[in-house]
């Protein structure tokens, strides 16, 4: 680990400059980096939607915008955050570049399969960017027919296309994983040897895989009744409005878990490698993922409680959506468990950790409240949902993904980030999530129901609140953009394996090269050996690296 | 309708109470888990903070026993809650048999309310303490979502079809009336009040109004001669309605079905569609295009008060009756 190295290494960073070697490699690492543009850039755009509408919200009228406009804002906001952020964000750039070096793997199976569908991604985020500068869509994230199909009057089919195009970049990405961890596993690495974050990455593949074409399917139908007048969904020519809720959550609610589980999968790559411990119940962690990912699938009818779906209908999806609810949990305490005798350490991928711990224990625990059929009556489609989903999605999928951004930041480009700074941002974005969420749970259960431009005055005090916490939150996501990008030129290098962790990914360099290992590994024990492992320790702290410690 | 803040809504409908003890009994939980975790946490944190000199002991790796303690445990609690809440599920999907009638048409962005006496609103109703209210809905475009927090009662509006939902008032005064399903543009402007009155007071605010809604659904009917198929008269043209709804029918086919609301409005708009047995030879042409969503609402008051089903203005609550 000294790093005293003096003839400059070949890595997959300094392998090739020209624009050709990065528009074309079949690389998995870069490609997970142009993944990461990408998505990058669509967050600050969703991001940007958001900022717009809370400025709105600080007052019960509409001043800043009109309502035509404040309608496309939360529909941009949701249609990008969730296919354009939400669901690539862990998958197609930590996955992308881990699950080989996971599973001591050169690349993917399909290398070029993998550079398609960064294309496939790039060309429906186009439709959807396109859709936006040329006026916007209206519809909300949901798409609900009629409305969609019929009655809007805004940008429908291009985002619509954006969004069936993207939907085959997942499908490509997820079909990549499957093969590659039935397939490609080191010599000695068994299926109960896989770290944790790979079965989520397994888990995961399999729900996009069964779920995204009903996606699929339910978009080109919008799309026959919208263009061409068949009548599927909409009353007025004999279809069906339900029809579409069943078909849209079929896929849609799954992707929650889409989005969660990956985000499960990173937490226990940072709570064992932080707690210097074997994960506790390993096999529990692994059947919950499983869990989840069959049980996902069979509650979708909880988002149509007051639909007109029927009683036994609604009471069927009750008991199942509760029944999803307890692999979570066992999650959860297993994790905690794992802290149990461990040697904590708290640089900043584990605050990232324990706030999604946290952040996820609360999202969790308003989910029973939606499964409640009598309570959803009140809460449905209120500002409780809003917060609910933002508590999984933003307090667990995207404190997971910026933990994990920090965890192997030195694994993907060879150097720390400024710590003290990384501590703040993490700090901001826990507080400013909570401030701007929080509020929202208490707006909901007073009723004031979501996608509103204009609202009751009585309800100011919490949007103002609300935006509040935005603004503190948005410093918090604006920070690391600065300092990840600083440190690619000043940051200490970091060494191989900075943080002592046990992984494959760890015993190649950092930034490891371009076929990853000189020599395939052969894996010997369980993942999180920490025990055994007890004399690697956390080095970059013991070179005195941080500047301001 | 209170404009000071809040941070609990009122509770003005038989539900409120219901659905707020279960919600704190809901929230109780959440409290104990979340504090059980985050303590344990903290605890962790800091008694093993790297470097700290506690012994640790050997690293176990799991314990069969306390993952399936966390998994049944949970389980259990959450299968009572889930049986409580479906109880009063069940009860809000159902009317009881004696509730008023309210008809509501959604539109975008407004709402249109018909008593069966004959008083018409918009984006006000108007209801009585005391006494349960079905309100029979549907949508003239896209989806809508009838929403009083006070009452915590939400329901969907469909293009196409009826549903239905009720609630029964316990508090007078004006309640939030919201839109709670996006319908498009002004969707935070489709809102309006309910106004819950002493029974008293109710039936004299319904005392002004001209003409019963089913003396507006006859009109309907004999306008578009129904009557010329639909009566003793005709000979065996078609099914007779005095008395028909509500009551099994016999389909072609050997089908039976309730002549409920959604069976009239598809009779009216698709005759094609579910035939009475005895009638396959006739054919009635469709009223589709031809009558509004608010003249068939009229026409199915009609037939229910050729059943005796429909509220009269002498089934509206008077003065003198027993309000709880």
């Amino acid at each position: 680990m000294k790093m005293s190295a003096i003839e400059p290494r070949t890595d997959y960073l300094n392998a090739g400059y020209s624009v050709r070697s990065w528009l074309l490699t079949q690389d998995h690492k870069r490609i997970a980096l142009l993944y990461l543009l990408a998505i990058t850039c669509m967050f600050f755009i969703g991001g940007a939607a958001a900022v717009l509408f809370r400025l709105d919200l600080m007052t019960p009228d509409a001043d800043l915008v009109q309502s035509e406009t404040y309608n496309k804002l939360f529909t941009m906001h949701g249609v990008i955050m969730v296919f354009f952020f939400l669901i690539p964000s862990i998958p197609a750039v930590l996955g992308n570049f881990l699950l080989p070096l996971m599973i001591g793997a050169r690349d993917l199976a399909f290398p070029k399969l993998n550079l398609l569908s960064w294309y496939v991604f790039i060309a429906g985020g186009a439709f959807t960017i396109w859709a936006i500068v040329h006026g916007g869509v209206d519809t909300g994230w949901t798409f609900y027919t009629p409305y969609t199909s019929t009655y809007s009057n805004t940008h429908v089919m291009s985002t619509a296309l954006g969004v069936f195009i993207v939907g085959f970049s997942s499908i490509l990405t997820a079909l990549n994983f499957l093969v590659t961890i039935h397939t490609m596993r080191a010599p000695g690495l068994t299926w109960f040897r896989l770290p944790l974050f790979v079965w989520t990455m397994y888990a995961t593949s399999l729900v996009i895989m069964l779920g995204t074409p009903v996606l699929s399917i339910v978009i080109f139908l919008v799309a026959l009744e919208r263009g061409l007048g068949f009548g599927i969904f909409d009353p007025a020519l004999g279809g069906d409005p339900l029809l579409f809720q069943h078909l849209f959550w079929f896929y849609s609610h799954p992707a929650v878990y889409i989005m969660v589980l990956p985000a499960m999968g990173v937490i226990s790559e940072l709570v064992t490698c932080f707690a210097r411990k074997r994960v506790f119940g390993y096999h529990f962690i692994v059947l919950a993922s499983l869990g989840i990912a069959v049980l996902g699938f069979l509650v979708w009818g909880h988002h149509m409680f007051v639909s007109g779906q029927s009683v036994y209908a609604g009471m069927v999806f009750s008991i199942l959506s509760f029944l999803v609810a307890v692999p979570s949990a066992i999650k959860v305490f297993n994790w905690t468990a794992t802290l149990y005798g461990g040697q904590i350490g708290y640089e900043t991928p584990m605050l990232y950790a324990l706030g999604f711990v946290g952040l996820f224990t609360i999202g969790g625990l308003t989910g029973l409240f939606l499964a409640t059929t009598a309570v959803d009556v009140h809460v449905h489609d209120t500002y409780f949902v809003v917060a609910h989903f933002h508590y999984i999605m933003v307090g667990g999928a995207v404190m997971a993904y910026l933990g994990g951004i920090h965890y192997w930041w030195p694994k993907i480009t060879g150097r720390m980030y400024p710590e003290w700074w990384a501590r703040l941002s993490a700090l901001m974005i826990f507080v400013g999530f909570n401030l701007t969420f929080f509020p929202q749970f208490i707006l909901g259960y007073l009723g004031m129901p979501r996608r509103y431009h204009v609202y009751p005055e009585e309800f100011q005090m919490l949007n103002v609140l609300s935006s509040a916490g935005a603004s503190i939150l948005g410093v918090g996501y604006l920070l690391p953009m600065a300092y990840f990008t600083w440190s690619l030129w000043y940051s200490p290098l970091a060494g191989d394996n900075p943080w002592g962790a046990t992984g494959l990914e760890w015993q190649t360099t950092s930034p490891p090269p371009t076929e990853n290992f000189p020599v395939i590994p052969t894996v010997v024990t369980e993942p999180y050996d920490y025990e055994t492992n007890s004399d690697q320790t956390i080095t970059v702290r013991r070179q005195g690296e941080f500047a301001h410690e | 309708m209170p404009s000071q803040f809040r941070f609990f809504p009122e509770q003005a409908s038989t539900f409120a109470s219901r659905i707020d003890l279960l919600y704190f009994v809901l929230l109780a939980i959440t409290v104990v888990m979340s504090v059980l975790i985050f303590v344990m946490i903290l605890f962790f944190m800091i008694r093993y903070r790297r470097g700290s000199k506690v012994i640790r002991g050997p690293q176990v790796g799991s314990n069969l026993r306390l993952e399936l303690l966390w998994s049944i445990i949970p389980l259990v609690i959450m299968m009572g809650i889930f049986a409580w809440g479906a109880d009063i599920y069940f009860d809000r999907s159902y009317p009881p048999a004696a509730a008023l009638d309210v008809y509501v048409v959604g539109k975008q962005w407004m709402w249109k309310l018909q008593h069966p006496q004959g008083k018409r609103e918009i984006n006000e109703l108007h209801v009585p303490r005391g006494y349960p209210v079905r309100l029979t809905m549907i949508s003239q475009d896209v989806i809508h979502s009838f929403y009083v927090p006070a009452f915590r009662m939400k329901q969907d509006v469909l293009p196409g079809r009826y549903t239905t939902t009720w609630f029964e008032a316990t508090k007078t005064g004006e309640f939030h009336l919201f839109c709670a399903e996006y319908c498009g543009t002004d969707h935070s402007r489709m809102k309006g009040r309910v106004i819950v009155m002493e029974p008293a007071e109710y039936q004299a605010w319904l005392q002004s109004s001209t003409g019963t809604f089913a003396s507006r659904g006859e009109q309907v009917f004999n306008d578009f001669r129904c009557g010329s198929c639909h009566s003793p008269e005709a000979g065996n043209r078609a099914p007779l309605l005095t008395g028909a709804f509500g009551r099994p029918v016999a389909l072609v086919g050997g089908q039976t079905i309730t002549f409920d609301e959604n069976y009239a409005r598809e009779s009216i708009l698709h005759p094609q569609a579910k035939i009475v047995a005895g009638f396959g030879e006739t054919a009635m042409p469709t009223f589709e295009g031809q009558l509004d969503e608010e003249q068939i609402l009229a026409l199915i008051d009609y037939l229910k008060s050729l059943s005796g089903q429909a509220a009269s203005p002498s089934a509206a609550p008077s003065a003198g009756s027993s309000a709880p």
